[in-house]
């Protein structure tokens, strides 16, 4: 048993290590290949000051002129002792700024992620549990819906809706113009982030509650809830100890997964409500050419990718009697 | 699923084989309607109009004006058309990749598998939305770098159908049979295979067409994809942003409508395919 959970870890960790390095090879090809001269990026609108022989200093000290595969090992060697360079619209190293955009994107993303997976798993099981009524096509009605609706609408509406007509919410940011981040209070704080939360767990829904309809109305059709029926256990009784249990690891693991796609819509949502947090980042880094942000950027998302759907691994592990680390598979 | 709030009515009857038939025939007019909107409209209602600024939706106007006076619904259409003309392609492309490559994976089997199936994976560990930034960044953005970003993104969940049903048909008498007569595997993958997930690579290549659309309009959204002075339907919805406040609602609202009736007509469209061409739910 324990020697199956050190090989469980062991081949987790050797799969981040070869995820990792793939991510940097495509990163360093990409932005190798790509049209941005890392120089004329840096300086910026100085660009007509500076003269040939200067840009020839910047380019050796940068090691720009030392060839590609040089370059690349430079700077694996330099993002292995945690280095991620300096964030040139923030003027702050890379990791710092990441750290305190995560943390103002943080709150709002757990909330999204635990309302959504909450509701999304209710409205399943009620659709589920009445498959065919008006209450269940309204439920899937919405999921259709809001699957196929762009998150940054969805946002815009909730903005038009309740900070411009009801004037309910704020309008922008994550904390009220004017007052310092030392005197911002929680309420203001959840003031601020209910309508991006709102937004990306209105989207998230959709796709937990098909899924576990799906599932539910698989378990409902089985032979063994024949039996319990049969035997006079109720619908709610019927869910409670039949259905549940064969939904919920399903259901789980498909929320963990969505992690990815919270992200990406968190970036659009952050856009929407100019939330300062790292979705904003990552459009700022993109527009204004700060490839080491975004580089980070997508080493982040990478790591925060694969720690989902680890923990879904893990909780798997714990959750399920049928699997079990270390048990012959 | 959308055919079964059709159903409802109770004048007509069809069976569910002919509200298929009818949803498909529906769905691909509205999107061809779509498409070659900006033909027959024209561009009358791309001039501005500065007497007829910022006007709420009314019957001279259906989706109202902007602030230059300009006519939303003409503007709204033309992006569409123009939102729905590279999602197609950059679709494409991406189905392209994603047969080539799982054709490939299921075919030859071993360490190009365990490759192509690895790349897969690597590429759904990153948000979908990140790595389009970051590929449309390094291009330099424009339309070649929403299209490039797009097909080289979408063809994973594609190329993964198409493996397994590869891998199904390889283990199979004939397929078998074939390799023993000295058959190539470029051979076997372009007689044996390819017919067999031509149904599966269509229904595929119908619901990539929806995510390619909403991707394209969210990086135009937020600026990195097509240049500002084209009036695609991402751009029409970032101009929008800055109106809000100012009460003008119909200069985001409706145009974003009109884009979420299109993504669901594509959706729509692939599940009737589907529906059509699977032999346990075509007859019914």
């Amino acid at each position: 048993m324990q020697l199956g959970i050190a090989a469980f870890i062991l081949r987790k960790l050797l799969r981040l290590a070869l995820l990792l390095i793939a991510v940097a090879i495509f990163s360093f090809v990409l932005i190798s290949l790509s049209p941005i001269d890392p120089i004329d990026a840096y300086v910026g609108a100085d660009m007509l000051q500076i003269s040939p022989e200067q840009r020839d200093i910047i380019a050796q000290r940068w090691g720009l002129d030392q060839p590609m595969m040089t370059r690349f090992i430079l700077w694996l060697r330099q993002l292995a002792s945690g280095n991620l360079g300096t964030s040139i619209i923030f003027n702050q190293p890379v990791s710092t700024v990441i750290g305190s955009r995560f943390q103002t994107s943080l709150q709002m993303l757990a909330i999204a992620w635990l309302i959504s997976g909450a509701l999304g798993l209710a409205m399943g099981v009620v659709a589920g549990a009445r498959a065919g009524s008006w209450l269940d096509r309204a439920i899937r009605f919405y999921a259709y819906t809001l699957a196929a609706s762009p998150t940054f609408w969805v946002a815009l509406l909730l903005l038009l809706v309740f900070s411009v007509s009801l004037k309910i919410t704020p309008i922008c940011c994550a904390t009220p113009p004017g007052v310092l981040t030392r005197d911002v209070t929680v309420w203001q704080r959840l003031h601020h982030l209910i309508l991006p939360a709102a937004t990306l767990s209105l989207i998230g829904v959709a796709n937990i509650a098909l899924h576990t309809r799906q599932k539910l109305i698989e378990v409902l059709n089985s032979d063994y809830v024949l039996f319990a029926r049969a035997q006079g256990e109720s619908l709610v009784g019927i869910i409670r100890h039949h259905g549940l249990r064969n939904i919920i690891l399903p259901a789980l693991t498909l929320q963990f997964a969505s992690l990815s796609e919270l992200f990406g819509g968190s970036v659009l949502a952050e856009q929407v409500f100019s939330y300062p947090g790292l979705g904003k980042a990552t459009v700022e880094a993109a527009l204004r050419s700060d490839v080491p942000l975004l580089v980070g950027i997508v080493f982040f998302s990478a790591l925060f990718v694969y720690t989902g759907n680890l923990i879904a691994d893990l909780t798997y592990q714990i959750v399920d009697p049928r699997i079990r680390i270390g048990k012959s598979s | 699923m959308a055919t079964s709030f059709l159903r409802r009515r109770p004048a007509i009857r069809f069976n569910r084989r002919q509200i298929t038939l009818w949803s498909i025939a529906l769905c691909t007019l509205f999107l061809v309607a779509i498409v070659f909107s900006n033909r027959f409209i024209g561009d009358t209602g791309l001039d501005p109009a500065l007497t007829q600024r910022n006007q709420p939706p009314s019957l001279a106007h259906l989706f109202g004006t902007d602030w230059l006076g300009r006519d939303m619904l003409t503007r709204s259409l033309h992006g569409m058309s123009l939102s729905v003309r590279v999602g197609l392609l950059a679709a494409g492309f991406s189905a392209i990749i994603g047969t080539g490559l799982g054709l490939m994976a299921g075919t030859l089997g071993g360490k190009v598998d365990a490759v192509i199936t690895w790349i897969i994976d690597v590429f759904f560990s990153l948000p979908h939305l990140v790595l389009l930034i970051m590929i449309s960044f390094a291009l330099g953005g424009g339309t070649e770098g929403v299209i490039i970003a797009v097909a080289l993104t979408h063809w994973t969940s594609l190329a993964r159908i198409i493996r397994a049903e590869t891998l199904q048909v390889n283990s199979s008498d004939y397929v078998q049979l074939s390799y023993k007569f000295g058959r190539s595997p470029f051979w076997i993958a372009r007689h044996h295979m390819l017919p067999h997930v031509i149904p599966q690579l269509l229904v595929g290549l119908i619901l990539l067409f929806p995510h390619a659309i909403l991707h394209e309009a969210a990086l135009s959204f937020i600026g990195i994809g097509l240049s500002p002075h084209t009036p695609a339907i991402g751009i029409i919805l970032a101009e929008s942003m800055r109106n809000l406040s100012t009460g003008y609602w119909w200069v985001g609202v409706l145009p974003g409508l009109l884009l979420l009736l299109a993504v669901q007509a594509f959706d729509t469209l692939g599940e009737n395919v589907r529906a059509l061409i699977d032999p346990k739910t075509s007859q019914g």
